[in-house]
């Protein structure tokens, strides 16, 4: 249970903790959307981390590689980074239709722009 | 096969090809869906291995009693909401989006119907973000530039819950090296939990929470709900979080077992009081709102506490009111939501003060949604009075007159709501706006009853519901439908 043995755990938990911070106390909403994505790569390091052996190669059959990583993660993992992608690409997308319907990217702006706005019916 | 659909669709680039294809793929799935449930009380537990690698090491498809309910549940709405919806969807979005609106939605019902089958936890996360991801898209359809804001909101909440989800899933992995429930399940039970396990649970409960959107952790809901096109929120109000609920119930009882969560920790309690806090306060909430959509949807925060409160008290009929709740609030919840897109396209708008004497203009309409309204109150010979039932037995069972007490209470917050819009509808002089508003068009009414006349049926006559419903809840809890 040694600090430096654990130093992946470490890291995971400070970028997962810091991109879960600028989520919530950013406003503007590209530097939200960052956070996420910091938030989420934490995540992938939570899996790939304990996956890999030092000195580990590719589960090869041959003579030669006798210790291998795990490989399963790293399926997993390239996996969760497409959707990553595909939700940060989705959520960039968000933010530029916002940028067109309200002039701003800034949350604050955006409610202050509602709230003045006249209540328009319907859905 | 929505997902094969849905490239389909955006491939043919029509809006009426669209609207084929999805209506054709709904009720082919609510076909496939009525055949495994089918299957599964005859032979009981099905699987299937994907791409023939045996489980635990392939992706294995697991459908118990628990899962074929749901997935009818899914193919239900979804093959009344998507064939009746045109109109609606006509009305809402461009013309030339409409393609790709359609291609969103078989996405989706792909997505929630793999959330349903897989028996996979990791598959389940993809399922997940195949589900969500298509949702913020559909949400952001909305005609109203709050849609855009809506969705950006609900796609940030929906991803910290979804990653929520991975890492429970990824602690789990690290401590069993296998990604199979069932496979999970059975190298868990050693005794004495590690701290690994319950931050698993702990992640997992959070992330699931989120999506299922119990209170206080439904901040997405209202806005998301309010300000997409009338189709969607029906579709998505009437599954995505049920879904999400089963996904609760799949993680609670088969992977973790009932005796680690309710027993050695106060899960129960804590859901206890946010559940009844969902009920009292969400639905406190609906009492004030002017937007009879946002009503609807602080309503569906509330009838979410049923669900969880029947889950917390952890017995048979607890269970089998929460299971039985998600087919009969979804039900219900889709109906009133369909009927609430064709007043807002009829008399083009949904405020309640702009709606006084819509009554004798929309009798119809109106009729269905005071109809689906008492089914929200719990009124005997609607399907809100089954859960109702179930949740007050649960509530005796666990020999508290209390947690009996309390869902008949909520109801008269219920009450409070559903007669505001009957006030403003049927004893209100008419508002000067609606003088040359008439009966909508014809499919989302009849789309809408239908699922009333459901609702009533299995109101009136709740043997095939209960039943299932509690073979789903023997099966989580004993593991075996009794």
């Amino acid at each position: 249970m040694s600090l430096p043995g654990h130093f992946t755990y470490w890291i995971t938990v400070f970028l997962m903790v810091a991109g879960l911070y600028i989520v919530i106390a950013r406003g503007n909403l590209v530097k939200k959307l960052v956070g996420l994505s910091v938030f989420q790569t934490s995540v992938y390091l939570l899996y790939i981390g304990p996956g890999k052996l030092i000195g580990g190669t590719a589960p090869i059959i041959a003579p030669g590689y006798s210790v291998y990583s795990n490989p399963l993660p790293h399926v997993l993992i390239l996996t969760a980074i497409v959707v990553g992608v595909a939700t940060l690409a989705l959520g960039l997308a968000i933010v530029v239709r916002i940028r067109e319907a309200y002039g701003t990217i800034e949350e604050d702006e955006i409610l202050r722009a509602d709230a003045h706005a006249p209540q328009r019916g319907g859905a | 096969m929505p997902l094969v659909a849905a490239p389909l669709v955006v491939l043919l680039r029509s809006g009426r090809a669209g609207w084929l294809i999805a209506a054709g793929v709904s009720v082919a799935s609510l076909a496939g869906a009525l055949a495994l449930a089918a299957r599964v009380r005859a032979e009981g537990v099905l699987s299937y291995a994907l791409g023939s690698w045996q489980p635990p090491y392939g992706i294995e498809y697991r459908i118990d009693a628990v899962n074929a309910f749901v997935l009818v549940l899914v193919g239900l709405v979804a093959a009344v909401v998507v064939p009746f919806g045109r109109p609606a969807v006509a009305a809402e979005v461009a013309a030339e989006r409409r393609y790709l609106f359609y291609a969103m939605l078989c996405l989706a019902l792909a997505g929630l119907n793999g959330i349903a089958i897989t028996g996979d936890a990791f598959n389940l996360f993809v399922f997940l973000e195949i589900s969500s991801l298509s949702s913020y898209v559909l949400i952001a359809l909305g005609r109203d530039r709050r849609a855009l804001v809506a969705s950006f909101q609900y796609l940030i909440m929906g991803t910290i819950g979804a990653t929520f989800i991975v890492i429970g899933v990824g602690l789990l992995y690290l401590q069993t090296g296998t990604l199979n429930m069932a496979d999970i399940a059975a190298r868990l039970e050693a005794p004495g939990a590690a701290r690994a396990t319950l931050a698993a649970l702990a992640f997992l409960t959070v992330g699931i929470c989120l999506k299922l959107a119990l209170f206080p952790l439904h901040m997405w809901l209202p806005n998301a709900y309010t300000y997409a096109p009338s189709v969607v929120t029906a579709f998505l109000a009437a599954t995505a979080t049920k879904v999400s609920v089963y996904v609760l119930l799949r993680f609670w009882f088969t992977i973790f077992g009932a005796n680690l969560v309710f027993e050695r920790l106060p899960m129960p309690d804590i859901f206890l009081a946010l559940s009844v806090l969902a009920m009292f306060v969400a639905s406190g909430i609906a009492v004030y709102q002017r937007n009879l959509k946002r009503m609807l949807a602080y309503s569906s925060v509330g009838q979410i506490g049923y669900m969880t409160l029947g889950i917390s008290l952890d017995n048979v009929p607890g269970l089998t009111g929460s299971v039985v709740h998600l087919f009969n609030h979804g039900v219900t919840k889709g109906a009133m939501f369909l009927f609430a897109g064709a007043i807002a396209m009829a008399a083009g708008t949904v405020d309640l003060d702009r709606l006084g004497g819509l009554a004798k203009r929309m009798p119809l309409t109106c009729a269905g949604l005071v109809i689906g309204g008492f089914s929200l109150i719990g009124v005997p010979a609607t399907a809100g009075f089954v859960t109702k039932w179930y949740l007050v037995l649960a509530g005796l069972e666990k020999g508290s007159l209390l947690l009996a007490a309390l869902p008949a209470a909520s109801s008269l917050v219920a009450i409070a709501y559903v007669w505001r819009f009957v006030e403003a509808a049927y004893m209100r002089e008419a508002h000067p706006d609606l003088a040359g508003v008439k009966e909508g068009f014809a499919a989302p009414l009849v789309g809408g009853w239908i699922l009333i006349a459901i609702c009533l049926y299995v109101g009136i006559d709740s043997t095939w519901t209960v039943e299932a419903a509690r073979r789903a809840a023997a099966q989580l809890l004993f593991g075996a439908p009794q």
